[in-house]
């Protein structure tokens, strides 16, 4: 129940994207038609779902104290992490050439470009500031891929019907992603409920 | 061989000036034309996180600053013996050294301003602007000018983290630099006593949810486009 309720939370009231905006670069720039948006989404579900619990073991068992080595060494797990995430990446990056070309060349830097996003590096750091367990970091990890997914998959959808509005040119492109991301993610607000606190006297 | 030796000395030789045109021009062209969050969508994610108050993030600009130049330079300096296929791991560990330098010395000199950034200051590492200019400059040029680029790019992100920064202090707490100035808690920082003109905003919690830092950054993108109408999007 417990992984259920990390699952989703980690997927709707603390989207990666829409709540912590982790992850925009790719977020923006890969939004603009929605079969591209699609594969990305995926291939970052993929790499989160797989990342994180190898992270959370090479934490547990490499880094802290109580560990293999006996020591504490958790200066090293920026660099232990990038390395586990492009090396994934890498793999994602030889499946989907052999089985899907078309999704290879519609994709194209943007594939590689998966390890530099902030939303996989990011949902690690959460992972163990957060202290979760190991099932408890595969559900988060799996929830914040599927988090991204929709909100790249939404973000794709409204783009591509409002390139037939009559959207004031400095505005058009970019600034009209960032003001339509902005009320997404007041949206997405929303579904973490009302605080009655916040109202005061 | 001996041929191509002597003639890059000679090249090395022709003294140029340590800020001639060319380096003037990559400090101001990110700053406007070329600016990494408003034109070249790089590097939006901690522009966006740490912008509540103006002193995070000119930290995290002090912070990118340093990062960006220094991993430019060591980059330009590799550029002939990195091999092709493996040149993302090498400078994603130079930035991870360079960045856990910053996080450790951030630690010790400043606590409550590191506690504050948190994980944003390991997220360096995965800016973009650092991986795409190292890419696109560093990978292809000399160590000066590539230095001077890294600079120039992250002063630009920089301006535009401290101009957002700066709306979203002022109007969503009333304050600025943590000194309160205007709404009902002003500590009066400019008049010693109370004044309507300054007690009478409240201030705008929608200012400090991070949606609006996209509000901020969408509408600054339109100012800037409307004023240089290069930038438009035809598309």
């Amino acid at each position: 129940m417990e992984l259920i309720n990390i699952f989703i939370k980690a997927a709707f009231i603390e989207n990666m994207v829409l709540a912590y905006f982790l992850g925009m670069c790719s977020y923006l720039a890969v939004s603009k038609t929605l079969d591209t948006a699609f594969g990305l989404g995926l291939a970052v579900i993929f790499v989160l779902g797989i990342t994180m619990p190898i992270n959370w073991i090479i934490t547990t068992f490499l880094l802290s104290e109580d560990g293999l080595l006996g020591m504490d060494l958790t200066f090293l797990r920026f660099i232990l992490f990038i390395a586990v995430i492009a090396s994934m990446v890498q793999l994602v990056e030889m499946i989907i050439e052999k089985y899907s070309p078309a999704l290879y060349a519609s994709l194209g830097i943007f594939l590689p470009l998966i390890t530099v996003n902030c939303a996989i590096l990011g949902g690690s750091l959460f992972m163990i500031a957060r202290e979760y367990t190991f099932p408890e970091s595969v559900s988060f990890g799996l929830g914040s891929g599927f988090g991204f997914f929709l909100a790249i998959v939404a973000i794709a959808a409204i783009r591509e019907k409002i390139q037939y509005s009559n959207v004031p040119g400095p505005l058009r492109g970019l600034g009209m992603a960032f003001l339509l991301t902005g009320l997404m993610g007041i949206g997405f607000m929303s579904l973490m409920g009302i605080d009655p606190g916040a109202f005061g006297e | 061989m001996a041929d191509t030796n002597t003639t890059t000395q000679v090249e090395v030789k022709e003294r140029k000036p340590l800020f001639g045109k060319r380096e003037r021009k990559l400090i101001t062209d990110p700053l406007n034309d070329n600016n990494p969050i408003t034109v070249q969508v790089l590097g939006i994610c901690s522009a966006l996180a740490i912008t509540t108050q103006v002193s995070p993030a000119v930290v995290m600009t002090l912070a990118v600053i340093f990062v960006m130049g220094f991993s430019s330079l060591f980059t330009s300096l590799l550029r002939h013996s990195i091999p092709k296929q493996v040149r993302m791991i090498v400078m994603l560990i130079i930035i991870a050294f360079l960045v856990t330098v910053v996080e450790l010395s951030l630690k010790a000199i400043n606590y409550p301003i590191y506690q504050e950034l948190s994980v944003f200051i390991g997220l360096i590492i995965t800016n973009c602007i650092i991986m795409g200019r190292l890419e696109a400059f560093a990978m292809a040029d000399k160590p000066w000018p590539s230095f001077i680029d890294g600079v120039g790019n992250a002063m630009g992100y920089g301006a535009i983290l401290i101009i957002v920064a700066f709306f979203r202090e002022l109007f969503g707490s009333g304050s600025l630099m943590g000194w309160d100035i205007i709404g009902p808690g002003a500590q009066f920082a400019i008049n010693t006593e109370a004044h309507w003109w300054l007690e009478w905003y409240m201030p705008n919690n929608l200012m400090v949810l991070s949606a609006s830092a996209l509000f901020v950054i969408g509408v600054l993108i339109w100012v800037h486009r409307a004023w240089n109408r290069d930038l438009v999007d035809v598309s």
